[in-house]
């Protein structure tokens, strides 16, 4: 199944929806396809329908904000002589959740076909359409990501914390969580 | 029900819901033995992370190592040499003809044979633990892959040991089987139990022998064809009913498939180097990228999703249980049945919770 | 007694001992463990038991499933912040006189896990424990000289004066407060009656 073709399917039988190729620099070469939080509900069920009928790997993963320092050349005039000058330029992305899925095909014996969906950002704009009703795989998994990022998935069935206990108030997997001090060894800086 | 039960597997809770002696509504509760081994790894380098994989199936830590390499072995395009794919075939398979022989003695402990069986398939599996130990030096948690090859080399005497173990077992399936499989209180209580159907089986994810009794074909050794499985001749036993006896004699069925593989192994298995020579252990820098590798463990489908950021640590570390994804469907395949049958049914998913906590 | 009395004495078919030594030998070989296996350590406990390191060669003859009926609790595996409660809980309900084994470097300090947010370092921060095991997983042997070494603890054990066992010491207690699920955390975090701060133990 290749992935530019399943993306010109999305792309030309769900109106408006913006899918993205993401490319995978190591020797893997799994590249995966970026669709919108809007449409990820009608686009599973599209990839359900291509008998992608088995979700193996729902991964959420936390992307806080950071500085992307890019260096730019460019032609200038300097006391009259062009010359070529080497800029940098630093632009902040900014920070947000991500789920990805491994998605295979059971009957045809294909895959994987990696898609990805992102949230807004970390703080308040959170919410990612659940695919659980699409793959039943996806239950412990997507609990598991809301239970350790904080993602919430709209239209899971039964969404609450999974490993955790309730009244556990942290997002543990973030990057930027703190553990409680609760041994006088680790106050003391002792390890 | 939970989670110290003298047969719920591990620390695991269920939360059962009652009408008589008949289940209504069955809720798994688990996490007692979430160790946040994700999130160690993210601190850890790629090399450190590997004997924290020993204790995620902390009864197949073999396999554990090998989905784990060839994760990172995809994500930094290492190859591996051909003895080293034979080694990784040998204690691979071994790993999995001791972990269906264990799940048989458990699966049978919780139904009433309170340890006989258990015993005669930990006889087996100190044996193997013996081969485990003289060749990477522990019992259980063996640390023995690297990315790109294995950590030390097996001698003749290895391979003559382990070819003798290999021509025993059979016997000891067939003594195993003539107790066990035309056992009439086994075929009582574990045919018609827990039927999983077909379709609940692939869009659920569950995989290994519990989706083969459902009779789906999908076996990541055949699918995937890494190493070197598509050099030896297996076939992948398929179950027609779905329910707990199936589950039970895929296992069996396994075995035989596997001492096949074992032989062919022990036969053919040439001489050479261990490692990949480009391969660096320490202070492995991948590039920027991502990477899934997956490997048909004895449980099902075992996956790694590794993402790099060009640093010697991880960037982000996954871990796909397949304990975890087969338990999906415990509610499904529990609803209607007695009390007893739920601890039957559990013992047949064959669930490790380090594996279903991380 | 003058120990070439005895043997004297048990030629002609005399046995001479003390209360003391008789109930503690009675105690000691007969120690039943709980099921209680957490994680890997379990898997070793387990074939402890099975044929090949036979456990039920030195008394410890069926594992029991109930707390009420059991004396001994063998914590194998790691022991997590959301099953502390759970364990602190069994450990009350099982009558005295009642002994811990900390199998493994989990249950001791928290072992490999100790970086996790989710992992009690150490078991010994909320019940007493009696014997520990280093290893990861101990061999079954360790656990059998750790049970050996319990059974010479036992066998040490006065009926009367300072040393005697904590059971027939009436102020201590042999219950012990159960920790909360907090937000972030247990609470309390430890049990100082209990806990011992190896630091502060080092630094004196």
């Amino acid at each position: 199944m290749i992935l530019e073709d399943v993306r010109a399917r999305l792309q030309a039988e769900i109106p408006g929806c913006q899918v993205d190729l993401v490319v995978n620099g190591s020797p893997s070469a799994q590249n995966s396809l970026l669709i919108d939080r809007q449409h990820g509900l009608e686009a599973a069920r599209l990839l359900r329908g291509l008998e992608l009928d088995y979700c193996s790997n729902v991964t959420a993963v936390d992307w806080p904000e950071r500085v992307q320092t890019d260096k730019i050349k460019s032609k200038q005039v300097v006391d009259g002589v062009e010359k070529e000058i080497e800029q940098t330029v630093k632009t902040t992305i900014p920070g947000y959740l991500e789920v990805v899925y491994h998605l295979f095909s059971m009957s045809k014996k294909e895959g994987p076909v990696v898609v990805r969906m992102r949230t807004g950002n970390r703080t308040d704009d959170v919410t990612l359409p659940s695919l659980t009703p699409v793959w039943r795989s996806a239950e412990f998994q997507e609990r598991e990501a809301f239970d350790l990022y904080g993602i919430v998935f709209d239209g899971h069935p039964d969404l609450r914390r999974i490993l955790m206990w309730e009244g556990f108030t942290d997002y543990p997997m973030r990057r930027d969580y703190v553990p409680p001090p609760d041994d006088d060894l680790e106050a003391l800086g002792e390890r | 029900m939970g989670p110290q039960h003298p047969s719920t597997h591990g620390v695991f809770r269920m939360d059962v819901r009652l009408d008589g002696e008949r289940v209504m509504r069955l809720k798994p509760v688990f996490g007692y033995l979430h160790r946040n081994h994700e999130k160690i790894a993210e601190t850890a380098s790629y090399l450190a992370a590997i004997p924290y994989t020993d204790r995620l199936d902390y009864l197949c830590s073999m396999t554990n190592n090998w989905g784990y390499a060839l994760a990172v072995e995809k994500l930094a395009g290492l190859t591996v040499p051909e003895r080293a794919e034979y080694i990784r075939v040998i204690v691979g398979e071994l790993t999995r003809l001791q972990n269906h022989a264990g799940m048989v003695g458990f699966l049978l402990q919780d139904m009433g044979a309170s340890g006989t069986p258990l015993m005669y398939a930990f006889r087996e599996r100190e044996r193997v633990l013996d081969l485990f130990e003289s060749l990477s030096g522990a019992r259980m948690m063996c640390n023995y892959m690297r990315f790109g090859g294995v950590r030390v080399d097996c001698s003749a005497e290895w391979l003559s040991e382990a070819a003798k173990l290999v021509a025993g077992f059979g016997s000891f399936l067939d003594e195993f089987e003539k107790l066990l499989t035309g056992n009439e209180i086994l075929m009582a209580r574990t045919q018609g139990v827990g039927v999983l159907p077909r379709e609940l089986a692939i869009n659920a994810g569950v995989t290994g022998p519990g989706l083969r009794a459902s009779g789906v074909n999908y076996d990541v050794r055949k699918v995937d064809r890494y190493g070197i499985y598509e050099r030896f001749e297996f076939r992948v036993p398929l179950g027609e009913h779905g329910d707990v006896f199936d589950r039970y004699m895929m296992r069996v069925l396994e075995m035989r498939e596997t001492l096949k593989i074992l032989e062919q192994a022990l036969r053919d298995i040439p001489a050479g180097p261990i490692m990949d020579p480009k391969a660096r252990l320490r202070g492995l820098r991948p590039k920027v990228g991502e990477a899934y590798g997956r490997i048909e463990s004895p449980k099902g489908e075992l996956g790694f999703y590794l993402i790099s950021d060009g640093t010697p640590n991880p960037y982000r570390y996954r871990v796909r249980p397949p304990s975890l994804i087969n338990l999906t469907v415990l509610e499904d395949m529990c609803l209607g049945h007695n009390i007893a049958d739920v601890v039957v049914i559990l013992g047949s998913i064959d669930i490790v919770m380090g594996e279903v906590d991380r | 007694m003058d120990q070439d009395l005895k043997t004297e004495l048990s030629k002609h078919g005399i046995f001479a001992t003390s209360f003391e030594e008789l109930y503690n030998w009675g105690r000691k070989n007969s120690v039943w463990p709980l099921t209680f296996g957490l994680a890997c350590c379990a898997i070793e406990m387990i074939a402890t038991t099975m044929a090949r390191y036979d456990l039920a060669r030195f008394g410890a003859e069926v594992f029991r499933p109930s707390p009420r009926q059991a004396d001994l609790m063998i914590v194998s595996g790691t022991v997590t912040k959301k099953m502390a409660p759970q364990v602190v809980r069994l450990y009350n309900q099982m009558p005295e006189p009642k002994y811990v084994i900390a199998m493994g470097a989990c249950a001791i300090s928290g072992g490999p896990f100790r970086d996790g947010y989710n992992v009690l370092k150490g078991i010994d921060r909320f019940i007493p424990v009696d014997v520990h095991i280093p290893g990861c997983p101990p061999r079954p042997e360790a656990l059998i000289h750790a049970f050996m070494a319990l059974q010479e603890k036992i066998s040490a054990q006065q009926l009367t004066g300072e040393s005697r066992p904590r059971h027939l010491k009436q102020e201590l207690p042999s219950e012990f407060p159960v920790p909360e699920f907090g937000e972030h955390g247990l609470e309390p975090a430890q049990n100082d009656e209990v806990f011992r701060n190896p630091l502060k133990v080092l630094q004196g």
